[in-house]
């Protein structure tokens, strides 16, 4: 097929391509208020990438590499909405902090372009492409704001270990090709059909499992994910812990099951182990914070380790669960990083525990959408961080293997429980800590707006949710 | 009638919401108490239509309602014999609790009765749904509200309190829930009433039956995982311990009635020695360690893992008398040991203090008080014409007759639990309210207030009238509990 005639396939990429570098041009020439007239056309240009995307065909195009399907199109949507998120979140507050450059906006769109195309990967080549234009676009996110010390070690930690994980990634892939013959997935699974030096592949698809776990920040490669979301500005990291994560796991999962269809329980065990290490880390190493940002990193880790499980069933109840995991763990993330860029005290951000306290009293809304979010998180039911759970768990229960480790993450969600009740008890029964400023309009009502959505409006959109989720998972063609 | 279970369910939340729009206002002085009064006693009134509709010679469940919700996952209600008889205490309860807060609740007054209505929708459906992740996520958001109630409205160790309530029960469910996902991916439904007619296999069921047990032990509370419950009710304001002693400590009892035994009865049959074991423990070991108490609370609160002792055996007997006992006795405990707190909340109120060792003498202070406290302690004690002893002798004499080796042994230990409680119970009347007062600050406390009067009253009515007409209950029972027991035993003999 030509180009022209799957145009429609990719034209939400296109337009994400077309719209990053006019608004990069434009930018330029827009003088004072650029940040927000690019913000504006940026927001814009996701919406429609999105609606494009609900409405593309699904077909392949590039010859393999670029694939167009119902999981795609989960995930897209998700993440050009949560981009567009990010921006409207991210260019108030960069106005009222006085960074008002309108690079950030540029950069959210091509981190977005590069998610677009790691979920529509359906060959190495385009899997790197896509991962190393998305975090490109976020190591300079993390540090966008030069003179902030924090902000600067964090982008460079980020770029050091992330430049580290693209090696093993890359190595890995050299290695498949090797042996392989090929970079495009269907083809690899093909060759790994006909035996073609099993144990080289297999030594290769370990590479491309470790630098992927470390771009979802799955333990034991998460050591950059709490600096990282400490030091970035707090927009970046809502922007960073949400959309990136959701783009990464359906890329590996489309990786895995396209790639190497016939060694799930190869594959299955090493992603079991990361999941269980990661649900530890998360859950012990959450305990001892006493920086929001902090512990939402170890939430998110733990968080990974709950989606892996459900990738490691390998099954098509395992990845719609996993679907389903994430699109509501980006809007609970989404919605409780809007409450802290809300919170600030004399001008100065909220960011540690101690200042949450006594919350409810100043701030009643807020400290109930933090309560929300962080039940939520807690997997109580009801609220929708449990139903992303019930899924994955269900798929986990029915895959043999998983069973203990499913049992053994649930055991460990009452570990991480302890943190997540520390937030509430912060807010609910301690002593206020004084007067809050009053919260901007923006972060407010995407803070409200999120948490209503956790609860109670996601209980009546779940069947809906699991419809779609369901039609994805079935796109990767697995039993 | 087709939607009154949803009615019934949902209506404290709508009362919770009209108090939440009524926030803003500065100024709006007892509104807050009167609507959550006015949503508690029509909440009731609906249960008591219910009731009055419900056909006590019915099998199954009535008032059925049944919708897709997603997946497999129905929104689906209904109750039977069992359930119903818990739906009315709960919504019983409710209405007194919300009087005992009158003015007792100083600070944030109404998230207290948000949070109180919200969890009266919970416990509603905990024994409503006929679904079991419904009843799983109705089990489980319980947690919240109780949680901010110990811990908002509590006394001074009330985070540690709260914390404590919170992840015990939590990891019980946890287990539960895993339980819960496996039995759908093998029957293929959620639907309790077609689960409970699923025959999982025998190894299968030991699995499954163990993790219920781990939430519904913990909930209950059994020995040796009761250690929660005396700290969470120490902590908690009065109304809190009296919707955790009357409704949710039945949860368990509920649960093991609704799930372990018909789902698991092979498991259920096996591990009845071990229930039967842990039920005697239980009532000997906690009696004495509320014998020693020196606070009136902890003292009611080690007295009620007693009395959760009976039920357990009782449940777990397999006699019709046994386990209609059971039943019985949680409704029962649910009345008497919400009205003990409730005493205790009275002299709390006038004096902070809860210390045994403060008081003393009070008849001559508090004559009607020492009255009505007297007729609660000898319903807990089992006093014959008090709905306390109806409980106690059905599930002793169920136990007798229960197929299982050792019943006799566990019944002849449990028996002298009957006398442990009244060594407790009595000491702790006659160390209160007998003797001089030797307390100068007692000089001037005042007897029970009109709202007081109103509180005990239905209780006192409840205590007696279910001591002498026991049928109120078990013609509500009777048939659904003989159901329960020919199910268990063509399963499992005997």
């Amino acid at each position: 097929m030509d180009m022209i005639s799957v145009l429609p396939t990719y034209l939400p990429e296109l337009t994400l391509a077309i719209g990053s570098i006019g608004v990069l041009v434009g930018g330029a020439f827009a003088g004072r208020h650029a940040l927000s007239l690019v913000s504006g056309i940026g927001v814009l240009v996701l919406v429609s990438a999105a609606v494009l995307q609900g409405v593309a065909p699904h077909a392949v195009a590039f010859q393999g590499a670029f694939v167009s399907d119902a999981a795609a199109s989960f995930a897209k949507v998700a993440i050009y909405l949560a981009s567009a998120v990010a921006i409207f979140l991210g260019e108030r507050w960069l106005s009222r902090s006085g960074d008002a450059r309108f690079e950030y906006p540029v950069l959210i769109l091509l981190a977005a372009l590069g998610m677009g195309v790691m979920v529509s990967a359906g060959d190495l080549i385009a899997l790197y492409m896509g991962i190393e234009l998305q975090s490109l676009a976020l190591y300079v996110l993390c540090a966008f704001r030069r003179d902030d010390a924090k902000a600067s070690e964090a982008g460079l930690k980020y770029f050091v270990l992330g430049a580290l994980s693209s090696g093993l990634l890359l190595y890995g892939a050299s290695l498949i090709y090797g042996f392989a013959g090929s970079t495009r997935f269907v083809d690899i699974a093909l060759a790994a059909q006909m035996g073609a030096g099993h144990a080289g592949v297999i030594f290769g698809l370990i590479f491309l499992v470790c630098g992927i776990a470390f771009k979802v920040s799955a333990a034991p490669f998460h050591m950059w994910t709490p600096d990282v979301y400490e030091g970035a500005p707090t927009p970046v990291t809502a922007f960073l812990a949400a959309a990136p994560k959701l783009a990464a796991m359906v890329l590996f999962a489309r990786l895995l099951t396209t790639s190497f269809p016939n060694s799930i329980g190869d594959w299955r065990q090493i992603i079991a182990v990361i999941s269980v290490i990661s649900v530890t880390v998360g859950a012990l190493g959450g305990l001892v914070q006493s920086n929001l940002k902090r512990l939402l990193a170890y939430s998110s880790i733990a968080n990974i380790g709950y989606a892996l499980l459900g990738l490691a069933a390998g099954s098509q109840d395992g990845i719609k669960g996993m679907l389903i995991f994430l699109a509501l763990y980006v809007v609970d993330i989404t919605g409780f990083f809007a409450c802290l860029l809300a919170l600030s005290r004399q001008g100065k951000p909220m960011e540690t525990l101690s200042s949450l306290a006594g919350l409810t009293r100043t701030r009643p809304g807020l400290a109930f959408a933090i309560t929300i979010f962080s039940m939520s998180a807690l997997g109580i039911p009801f609220l929708s961080g449990f139903w992303g759970k019930f899924f994955v768990f269900q798929a986990a229960v029915t895959t043999p293997s998983l069973v203990w480790p499913a049992v053994y993450g649930l055991v460990m969600s009452v570990v991480g429980a302890f943190y997540y009740l520390r937030v509430v008890k912060t807010m609910w029964f301690d002593e206020s800590a004084g007067e809050t400023d009053a919260p901007p309009a923006d972060a407010r009502l995407i803070a409200f707006g999120a948490a209503a959505f956790a609860f109670p409006l996601v209980n009546v959109g779940l069947h809906w949710l699991e419809l779609f989720a369901g039609t994805a998972a079935k796109a990767f063609g697995l039993a | 009638m087709t939607h009154i279970l949803s009615l019934t369910t949902f209506a404290p939340v709508l009362g919770a919401l009209l108090i939440l729009a009524l926030r803003g206002r500065s100024d709006t002085g007892k509104a807050p108490l009167w609507i959550a009064l006015a949503t508690t006693l029509i909440t009731f009134g609906l249960s008591i239509l219910m009731l009055a509709g419900f056909d006590a010679h019915g099998a199954g469940f009535q008032f059925v309602e049944d919708a897709p919700w997603f997946a497999k996952v129905h929104y689906a209600m209904g109750v039977d014999g069992i359930s119903a008889p818990f739906v009315v205490l709960t919504t019983f309860l409710m209405p007194l609790c919300i009087l005992a807060s009158w003015t007792a609740i100083e600070k944030r007054l109404t998230e207290y009765l948000i949070a109180f209505l919200i969890l009266e929708t919970l416990m509603i459906g905990v024994f409503t749904s006929l679904d079991i992740v419904l009843f799983y996520a109705f089990f489980e958001f319980g947690l919240i509200p109780m949680f901010l109630i110990i811990g908002v409205w509590g006394g001074k160790n009330r985070v540690y309190a709260a914390y404590k309530f919170f992840l015990y029960t939590l990891l019980g469910s946890v287990l539960m829930l895993a339980a819960i996902l496996a039995m759908i991916s093998i029957a293929g439904t959620s639907s309790i009433p077609a689960l409970m007619h699923y025959s999982f296999a025998p190894g299968v069921q030991t699995v499954f039956w163990l993790a219920f047990f781990a939430s519904f032990a913990v909930k209950m509370p059994m020995w040796p995982v009761h250690t929660w419950l005396p700290d969470a009710h120490v902590e908690a304001p009065t109304a809190g311990s009296v919707i955790l002693a009357g409704v949710l400590l039945k949860m368990g009892g509920y649960g093991f009635l609704r799930f372990s035994l018909p789902m698991f009865p092979l498991a259920s049959t096996m591990f009845t020695p071990l229930i039967f074991a842990l039920s005697a423990i239980a009532i000997v070991y906690t009696s004495l360690v509320a014998f020693r108490q020196t606070d009136m609370k902890k003292l009611i609160a080690y007295s009620s893992v007693a009395h959760m002792g009976f039920v357990t055996m009782g449940i777990f007997s397999g006699t019709p008398q046994g386990v209609q006992g059971a039943v019985f006795q949680m409704v029962s405990h649910g009345v008497i040991s919400g009205a003990l707190f409730l005493c205790v909340g009275v002299i709390y109120d006038r004096m902070h203090t809860r210390e045994i060792a403060f008081y003393g003498g009070l008849a001559e202070k508090m004559p009607w008080y020492a009255a009505v406290f007297l007729l609660f302690t000898m319903g807990n004690v089992g006093l014959p014409g008090t709905s306390g002893f109806v409980g106690e002798i059905l599930t002793l004499t169920g136990t007798y007759g229960a197929p299982t080796p050792g019943a006799t042994w566990t019944v002849l230990v449990a028996a002298t639990g009957v006398i442990l409680s009244a060594v407790y119970a009595l000491t702790l009347y006659r160390r209160t309210m007998f003797g001089e007062v030797t307390n100068p600050k007692l000089a001037n406390i005042l007897d029970l207030s009109v709202r007081e009067v109103v509180i005990f009253t239905p209780l006192i009515f409840g205590t007696l009238v279910l001591g002498v007409f026991p049928n109120l209950v078990f013609s509500l029972t009777e048939t659904s509990v003989a159901d329960l027991i020919a199910g268990w035993r063509t399963v499992a003999g005997g």
